[in-house]
């Protein structure tokens, strides 16, 4: 069998495909705190709440009303975002124009409320969730058992990341908010409803969390703290890949699933490390990420 | 300077004996401690439910010792040792607790047990797994009562290396509980002929366990030890499952599990399973007796640390009831004194070093046919005899072991 670096190419092959799966997590992720601050400038911590509720949904749903998993594919996102939009209406929208700090903070005060309450009924064991019949099982290729639920999961993060950007960067909608977000008054001016695109977008933003979350329900452990951990290497990869920049997220998502995959491989107990350091060193060289504009 | 804190404290001691402080319940008030994670990784397995487990306890010895009341205070270590040292100084100096139980993340009862050392009052430790708490960091003022790191080496490894588990790859936690609980699995393994081929060191936590499960199924172990707790077991178990680790033929061991993660896992994905434990609700009539008693308190069936908590407290409010005193070193000799003949255990006894020592129990988690509810989770294959199970006094770092 060849080796790289010590290592069988098999078992690298397996270690890059699940990478590529857990980039295509960070990416979903990521793609949405990019839109939200690259057009709202709102720095959303809690982003990583809105995926626990996602998944927090998702079982719940099922468990009470028996809603399946392609249905809570489409309802929970729809219902996070529905609670994005009242948080932004009622809470957000006071903060608009103040320091980017007060609405880290605000969102920081969400996501912790949201966790607490969540924590006090449901406890932090995780709650089940049972893979969908159609996924279960797998298929060997050869260097690795591929279970049939992580190659949807690429394929439908995938679409969804490429919908987006085409979405914001290549249609007319897209146009608005952006210009829109440029300058709100000349908008107005316009005709445009400004204050219901900004709403709209954040409610957008968080769905890409809860959709996120609804991805991971059958294979990681749904608890009301899922989501603090993941944040933090969600926004090292947007402050990677260029803060606000669509595009870049995504890929940088992609990427620092790969380099962690990797790491996992030759050094485990670096890999939760890795990303904060490709983050350092990204800022040393190129300030405003790999994808950012100069400012 | 450890010498030095002996005959300082030994000297305190024996001028409030003299004074005739002994024989008296301070403020007329047994002030109880309760300290855990209340809202983090280890909240489900001691908790809010184990404060449930200690009212319970006061409630039935009847709410007073020797006409003294008892009270208790309450607060969440967040899983910090810092947290838990000034929690427990500030409880010891200013708000008169006598004893603290609960006690859950190793490096909190560590440095919580220090604090509790040096004002000489009493500590119940429940929810810790590092054996070195009854080892390198024993004190005279604690007990570890529900289990440690070293009965969960000798009951799950063993059993499967006799049964044919030869290789074995081991997935670690990278901190001080994994890195203990995978030395002493290691011994364990190649003390009885088996062989350790490979291991990860996994950061603390880690959501996505895909990646190391994909190696050590490369690896071709007979058996994929999970040396780690809670969330990160649990995950590991399920991302197992998912890729068929044990379809292939490799044996899936977690050597440590709660009662609360196989309940979150469910029979169908941790069916099969084989796990130490110290106590199972369902084992005797007794423990099912309390178990009933704790479901209609809490609205689930305790785990094991939950029973410790209730049993220890009951055992130190009896310590308490039969000196008259809660000086800590009069209640702990009370308690070393006592066999423990309760829910809890049978023939229990507390150790010079502070071990209580009894038999702990290797079982199985039931199939989904066998399972006739969702808390009817273990069968249990055999009990490991407390001598057997618990490290010798001979092998013993404890300062307070006399051949030391």
């Amino acid at each position: 069998m060849s080796m790289i670096f010590g290592v069988p190419m098999a078992v690298l092959s397996g270690q890059l495909l699940i990478g590529i799966i857990n980039g295509a997590f960070y990416a979903l992720l990521s793609l949405g705190l990019a839109v939200i601050f690259g057009l709202l400038k709102i720095i959303n911590f809690a982003h990583g709440a809105m995926y626990m509720l996602g998944a927090m949904a998702t079982v719940i749903m099922f468990d009470t009303l028996g809603v399946n998993y392609w249905v809570a594919l489409f309802l929970a996102p729809l219902l996070v975002g529905i609670a994005g939009v009242l948080v932004e209406y009622f809470l957000l929208r006071r903060i608009a124009g103040q320091d980017h700090i007060y609405s880290l903070l605000l969102t920081f005060g969400v996501a912790l409320i949201m966790q607490g309450i969540l924590t006090n009924i449901y406890g932090v064991s995780g709650l089940r969730y049972a893979m969908p019949d159609m996924f279960k099982g797998g298929v060997n290729l050869g260097f690795m058992f591929m279970p049939y639920y992580r190659a949807w999961v690429i394929v439908a993060a995938l679409v969804v990341c490429f919908g987006t950007w085409f979405m914001i960067e290549k249609t007319k909608l897209g146009a608005y908010l952006r210009a829109g977000t440029e300058d709100s008054q000349l908008m107005q001016g316009f005709g445009i409803n400004v204050p219901l695109l900004v709403s709209l977008t954040y409610g957008f933003g968080v769905m890409l969390a809860a959709f996120a979350g609804v991805l991971a329900a059958p294979i990681y452990s749904v608890t009301p703290v899922m989501g603090s951990h993941i944040l933090i290497v969600v926004f090292a990869v947007v402050v990677i890949g260029g803060m606000g920049s669509i595009g870049g997220a995504i890929i940088t998502g992609i990427l620092m699933g790969i380099v962690e995959g990797l790491t996992k491989t030759f050094y485990p107990p670096a890999s939760s490390a890795v990303i904060f350091l490709v983050m350092v060193i990204v800022l040393m060289i190129r300030p405003n990420g790999l994808f950012g504009k100069e400012a | 300077m450890t010498m030095m804190k002996k005959l300082l404290t030994s000297a305190v001691a024996s001028a409030l004996m003299v004074g005739g402080a002994q024989a008296e319940i301070s403020n007329n008030t047994v002030k109880i401690g309760y300290l855990a994670d209340m809202s983090g990784t280890y909240r489900d397995l001691a908790g809010p439910n184990g404060l449930k487990a200690l009212e319970m306890a006061v409630a039935d010895v009847g709410g007073t010792v020797k006409g003294a009341k008892i009270e208790i205070v309450t607060a969440d270590d967040r899983n910090s040792p810092d947290v838990a040292s000034s929690t427990v100084r500030r409880w010891l100096e200013n708000d008169n607790v006598d004893m603290v139980a609960g006690l859950v993340a190793s490096s909190v009862t560590i440095a919580a047990t220090k604090v509790i050392e040096e004002h000489n009052k009493l500590a119940l430790v429940n929810g810790s797994a590092a054996s070195s708490i009854t080892n390198e960091h024993c004190t005279p003022n604690h007990i570890h009562y529900t289990y440690d790191t070293y009965p969960l080496s000798v009951g799950t490894p063993t059993a499967i290396v006799k049964e044919g588990g030869k290789t074995w790859y081991v997935l670690t936690a990278d901190y001080a509980f994994g890195h203990s609980l995978e030395a002493d699995v290691t011994r364990m393994v190649e003390s009885n002929g088996g062989e350790i081929i490979g291991s990860i060191r996994h950061p603390f936590p880690t959501p996505d366990f895909s990646s190391f499960i994909l190696q050590a199924q490369a690896s071709g172990a007979d058996v994929v030890a999970l040396a780690n707790a809670g969330a990160d077991t649990t995950n590991a178990i399920t991302t197992a499952a998912e890729f068929g680790l044990t379809q292939s033929g490799q044996t899936l061991a977690a050597l440590l599990l709660f009662l609360s993660d196989v309940h979150a896992l469910g029979v169908e994905t941790a069916q099969g399973i084989q796990l130490t434990t110290g106590w199972y609700w369902d084992m005797n009539e007794d423990a099912r007796e309390w178990a009933d008693r704790f479901m209609e308190e809490t609205g689930a069936r305790p785990t094991m640390v939950h029973a410790g908590i209730y049993s220890s407290a009951v055992q130190y409010l009896n310590a308490i009831e039969a000196t008259g005193s809660d000086d800590s070193q009069v209640v702990r000799k009370q308690m070393m004194d006592t066999p423990i003949n309760d829910m809890f255990t049978k023939n229990g006894r507390i150790r010079e070093d502070g071990r209580m020592v009894h038999d702990m129990f290797l079982a199985q988690v039931k199939t989904p046919e066998e399972s006739s509810n969702e808390w009817d989770l273990y069968k249990i294959l055999r009990t490991i005899p407390a001598d057997e199970a618990f490290r010798p006094l001979s092998d013993s770092k404890c300062k307070l072991v006399s051949s030391n």
